[in-house]
């Protein structure tokens, strides 16, 4: 028996999922082979061990990806009536939350993050993306979104989404497109293709009509492929500020119409009458969620200076309670970095934090030997010019300034060229709300973090992109515009 | 013996001032029609002063956003009616810039007069009708609403020097953004007569700036500007040597929102301001902020 | 102590940091899913069963129904002996007798609840006659009530006062080690985990040895937010002070899932070293039948039934 409480294993079984040894690509309704046969292996990055062989499509792939999309378009999903659309969403739904397990599982094999996040966030935020459009798909003249005419759908979406939440990125991704009526092709990121190709056996199930969803596995140059094609009609984007600055270049005099959700670097603002532990939890939450995978992270922590010891003190007691290692492990808090090369990036910048000045405090935590791992990491000192206080570093790392009035607070979170998330924490309600309407970010979290709901619409100011996801303003990139001028 | 008429040095409006260009240049302005007299030698602006005037754009941002919204109406609402005051000189410079009969003028006037007062009415409603409650599945509060996207810069429409200008740059500003705009190269007396309108109603400087001369020239300076969030292109349509997708593709520099000229196909064509607008230039200037908070004791 | 007046306090209690509802549910909620499995558990069920203060607090007891519980807290499983004791047997002060005498010296305490429990509506001589009486009858423990009314009202100092008087009398007993005092907040009536935090404080600042949730006769009695919450104030209180003070949660805990989720709370929120009965007790009656049903489960690898536990 152990002499302390320490929690013993508990393992999420493998069992439940079901990987096969190759896919193929989901065109037109079936499982096809690409046609020069190209593929790639997906690990877990957990361990590094091989998945999967994936196949990588290449433009003739696509080709026969938008064809079938368009085909769905004209033939069967355009002319079909919002209610009959809607039921195909409910189905989805349904069999999402049926199949959550499974699901759970192969996303936390896949990307590596705790199946506690895959099980109590991912999968089930997933659902309800499609329930809530569900019910939107009958409902479009409600939604404000044209004067007088009915929304009308825009044809074919190209879709390209990131590794970071590939099943609910999915979702957010296609509910609304289904919802108003286009068809989509949809490229999951190279290192997590796996819950996207389940997804399509989810569209099957559903009996979804062949062509109304079609899923291109490949990496940058199959997204180049897509983005480019002349038969899509629009383009939405989920990933880094670099690709979407490409991806607007490539579409631009075009009429393609183009939503980017990119990079960020959240500020998170704690004033000095904050509700402390709370606040606590809610850095914990805005940059060691999902390895700080999260384009939204709270990775700036602005701490008022008559607090900020105190603040750093019970961050650092708090860090030490975060268990790091096996994600399939229930009790896993921090999983696995998504791949080599983000591992690399991440220790790359903690490295020029270091030699730039700033204190580097990281949690103690046993590391496992294989895989990619980071432990969760504190930069005290860090001034305005560093960069582990300018850049994304899209992992467990936070960077810690200090400032004195609620003025210098709200100018240092706007300094930087990303606007797409903030937290505010206070105890004083006319203080958050001032602080609040100065922020220019496009989803600001007061005493909370990284929260998401599929009515509450998500997306950035600035470089952090523009359109916004999910609610009643996300159908907005779905539908045409009024031509009225 | 006829008097011998004050004749008016065309500048450009920028931080609620009228400096020369800093190029030290002009460029004649010639009436459309047939006879293409002389009218005037308009500033040509240089890419100093678009720089000027996105410095002056950014620095009234602030205070123009945080403005309330019926403030700004008021604000927006007295240019109305300063701009009725000058409705003869307006037809004049319509009638000139753009080769109408006086009629068709003084109709394309009062068009644009009572189109900047149907904006007026809309920066205390634009929240109301944009915005709402989001319930979201928690104990919070969850609020999403409009705020303007910053600094616009504004390719003003070639050909309605009037009517389209004001279609362009009240839709922009009515949320609180702050404007540049690029005058019609060719027909910029409008906007000139609108600068001194707004110099003297209670717009703030800096709000509006207005700069006249080749738009060619001028564009990329503001397309590729890093402190200028968004630009309409509406003005490509009909300007000389411009690219709009070569534009479009500068302004992806810094992920900015680009309101594309209007047209099916790569060509961008010149809209008819006449019917009623719609949310659509609005909305293309706006950002969606939501708010989180949660609800417990 | 004179100079503290109830100005002082006021102000000292209004300064600690705010608790958000949500934020501090959520946390709870987030520890209540942690899995805890094989060896992990059984070491949860032992340590859960030797915190319990094994209850009974009826109108109805006799002091029969006293020595079976007393009986059982010695020997909770028979077929196993190697289950733990339970740390103490609870009751009203009229019964610290009898269960003095039947403990003997198997080491398990005695705890009284007094100060006219629950209600607590009772002339402060009277609580202290109360408390006195226990103390002489032998009890080990004294659980004390506040006086809900005077702290929903503002006056902090008679709730302060009334604390350090009743711990005065738990030191009065020449012939015994000093009574430990447990001060019971009654946090269902307190409504708000800001009242709770600053009850808290105010129970260690007037010399609580341990802070208890409930009665058992309020609901909601103890909850694992409110926990979080003490313990984040015992966490606290060492922080500035370097002592350690007990938590005990009362009422409302009858699985064995609820304890361990209460364990895990404890460990991840004021550490490891609060992890004995020293530092944190379980006030329950029930309990003890879910533990050792699971007990049994582990042992055995088969479910139990209630037929091969002893009822009281």
């Amino acid at each position: 028996m152990p002499t302390g409480f320490e929690y013993a294993p508990a393992p999420e079984s493998r069992g439940v999922v079901d990987i096969a040894s190759s896919y193929g690509l989901f065109v037109g309704g079936e499982f096809v082979d690409p046609a020069d046969g190209g593929s790639f292996k997906t690990v877990n990055p957990a361990t590094g061990e091989r998945l999967s062989d994936v196949a990588e499509a290449g433009a003739a792939d696509v080709d026969a990806a938008v064809r079938a999309a368009r085909r769905a378009y004209t033939q069967v999903w355009g002319p079909m009536s919002g209610a009959e659309r809607g039921k195909y969403l409910f189905r989805i739904a349904r069999l999402l939350q049926e199949r959550a397990r499974e699901f759970a599982v192969l996303e936390t094999l896949d990307n590596g993050k705790p199946i506690k996040e895959s099980r109590d966030v991912d999968i089930p935020l997933a659902a309800a993306h499609f329930f809530y459009h569900a019910g939107w798909a009958d409902k479009l003249e409600y939604a404000g979104l044209t004067t007088g005419a009915r929304p009308a759908p825009l044809g074919v979406i190209g879709q390209v989404i990131p590794w970071n939440f590939p099943l609910l990125m999915l979702a957010w991704k296609i509910a609304p497109a289904l919802a108003t009526g286009n068809t989509v092709v949809l490229k999951p990121a190279e290192t997590t293709p796996l819950t996207a190709l389940l997804f399509a056996q989810v569209c099957q199930q559903a009996d979804l009509p062949a062509g109304v969803v079609n899923i291109v596995t490949g990496a940058g140059a199959t997204g180049q492929a897509l983005t480019e094609h002349p038969d899509v009609d629009k383009i939405a984007f989920t990933g880094s500020t670099d690709v979407g600055k490409q991806i607007a270049r490539t579409i631009a005099g075009t009429r393609k119409r183009l939503t980017l959700e990119l990079g960020g670097k959240g500020a998170n603002i704690v004033y000095d009458d904050a509700a402390i532990d709370q606040a606590v939890e809610g850095i914990v939450s805005g940059i060691y969620f999902n390895q700080g995978h999260v384009c939204c992270a709270g990775s700036r922590l602005l701490v008022q200076e008559s607090v900020a010891e105190d603040v750093v003190r019970r961050l650092q007691r708090r860090l030490g309670t975060l268990r790091v290692g096996d994600p399939m492990d229930k009790n896993t808090d921090v999983g696995a970095i998504n791949s080599a090369e983000q591992l690399a990036r991440i220790t790359a910048l903690v490295e020029a934090g270091e030699a730039e000045g700033a204190t580097r405090w990281s949690a103690p935590c046993e590391l496992p030997d294989r895989g990619y791992w980071f432990a969760p990491t504190i930069f005290t000192d860090v001034s305005q010019a560093h960069r582990v206080a300018q850049e994304e570093i899209f992992g467990p790392v936070l960077s810690v300034l200090t400032f004195r009035t609620p003025a210098e607070a709200v100018a240092k979170a706007n300094n930087t060229p990303y606007g797409l998330s903030a937290g505010i924490w206070s105890d004083k309600g006319s203080r958050v709300l001032w602080t609040a309407d100065r922020l220019r970010a496009g989803v600001v979290w007061a005493n909370s973090f990284n929260k998401f709901d599929p009515t509450s619409p998500f997306g950035g100011y600035k470089e952090s992109g523009y359109g916004r996801e999910a609610g009643r303003h996300g159908l907005e990139a779905y539908v045409a515009a009024g031509s009225e001028d | 013996m006829a008097r011998v008429d004050v004749r008016k040095t065309y500048k450009l409006y920028i931080g609620g001032k009228f400096p020369r260009s800093e190029s030290g240049r002009s460029y004649a302005v010639v009436s459309q029609g047939r006879s293409q007299s002389f009218l005037a030698n308009a500033a040509q602006g240089s890419r100093k002063d678009v720089r000027d005037a996105v410095v002056a754009a950014r620095g009234a941002f602030a205070g123009w956003s945080g403005a309330t919204a019926y403030n700004r109406g008021q604000v927006l609402y007295r240019v109305a009616e300063v701009l009725e005051g000058r409705r003869e000189q307006f037809v004049a410079d319509v009638i000139a810039s753009e080769g109408v009969t006086r009629p068709r003028a003084e109709r394309l006037v009062d068009a644009a007069i009572d189109r900047w007062v149907w904006y007026a009415g809309w920066p205390d409603k634009l929240a109301q009708v944009l915005g709402n409650l989001n319930p979201v599945a928690g104990p919070y509060f969850n609020l999403s609403a409009p705020e303007p996207t910053g600094v616009v810069g504004i390719l003003a429409p070639q050909r309605s020097s009037l009517l389209g200008l004001i279609s362009v740059i009240a839709p922009a500003i009515v949320s609180g953004n702050t404007v540049v705009v690029l005058t019609s190269e060719d027909r910029p007396l409008p906007a000139v007569t609108l600068s001194e309108v707004l110099a003297t109603s209670d717009v703030p400087g800096g709000v509006v700036n207005i700069v006249t001369g080749r738009t060619a020239e001028l564009a990329p300076w503001l397309a590729s500007h890093h402190d200028v969030n968004a630009i309409d292109l509406t003005g490509a349509a009909n300007a000389a040597d411009v690219d709009w997708a070569a534009l479009e593709a500068s302004a992806a520099g810094t992920v900015k929102r680009v309101l594309r000229p209007a047209g099916d196909g790569p060509d961008a064509v010149e809209p008819d301001f006449a019917p009623a607008p719609s949310l659509r230039r609005m909305r293309a200037f706006l950002e969606t902020k939501t708010v989180w908070h949660p609800k417990g004791t | 102590m004179s100079a503290l007046s109830n100005r002082s306090l006021r102000t000292w209690l209004h300064g600690l940091p705010a608790v958000d509802q949500v934020g501090a549910e959520a946390r709870a909620a987030a520890l209540g899913t942690r899995s805890i499995k094989t060896t992990s558990k059984a070491w949860a069920i032992d340590t859960a069963i030797s915190m319990i203060d094994l209850t009974t607090l009826e109108g109805s007891d006799t002091p029969g129904k006293v020595r079976n519980l007393c009986a059982k807290a010695m020997l909770p499983d028979r077929a196993d002996p190697s289950t733990p004791r339970v740390a103490a047997i609870c009751v009203y002060n009229d019964m610290v007798t009898v269960a003095r005498e039947a403990l003997g010296d198997s080491g398990i305490n005695v705890a009284a609840v007094t100060t006219a429990f629950p209600s607590g509506r009772a002339s402060l001589p009277v609580k202290l006659l109360d408390t006195q009486d226990a103390v002489t009858a032998g009890a080990d423990e004294i659980d004390m009530v506040i006086d809900r009314g005077a702290f929903l009202s503002g006056d902090y100092r008679t709730v302060f006062d009334q604390i350090a008087a009743v711990k005065e009398v738990c030191r009065s007993n020449p012939d015994r080690a000093d009574a430990h005092l447990k001060v019971i907040l009654e946090t269902g009536e307190l409504a708000t985990y800001d009242n709770v935090r600053r009850a808290s404080w105010l129970a260690m600042l007037a010399g609580a040895d341990f802070i208890k949730t409930s009665t058992g006769k309020i609901s909601p009695a103890a909850t694992l937010p409110v926990i979080l919450v003490m313990l984040e104030a015992v966490r606290d209180w060492r922080g500035l002070t370097g002592a350690m003070v007990g938590v005990k949660p009362a009422g409302g805990i009858r699985t064995t899932k609820d304890a361990v989720k209460h364990l895990v709370t404890v460990n991840e929120t004021a550490g490891p070293d609060w992890l004995t009965p020293q530092w944190f007790r379980f006030g329950a009656s029930s309990l003890l039948t879910d533990l050792l049903l699971q007990r049994q489960k582990l042992r055995t690898g088969a479910y139990s039934g209630s037929d091969y536990v002893t009822e009281d």
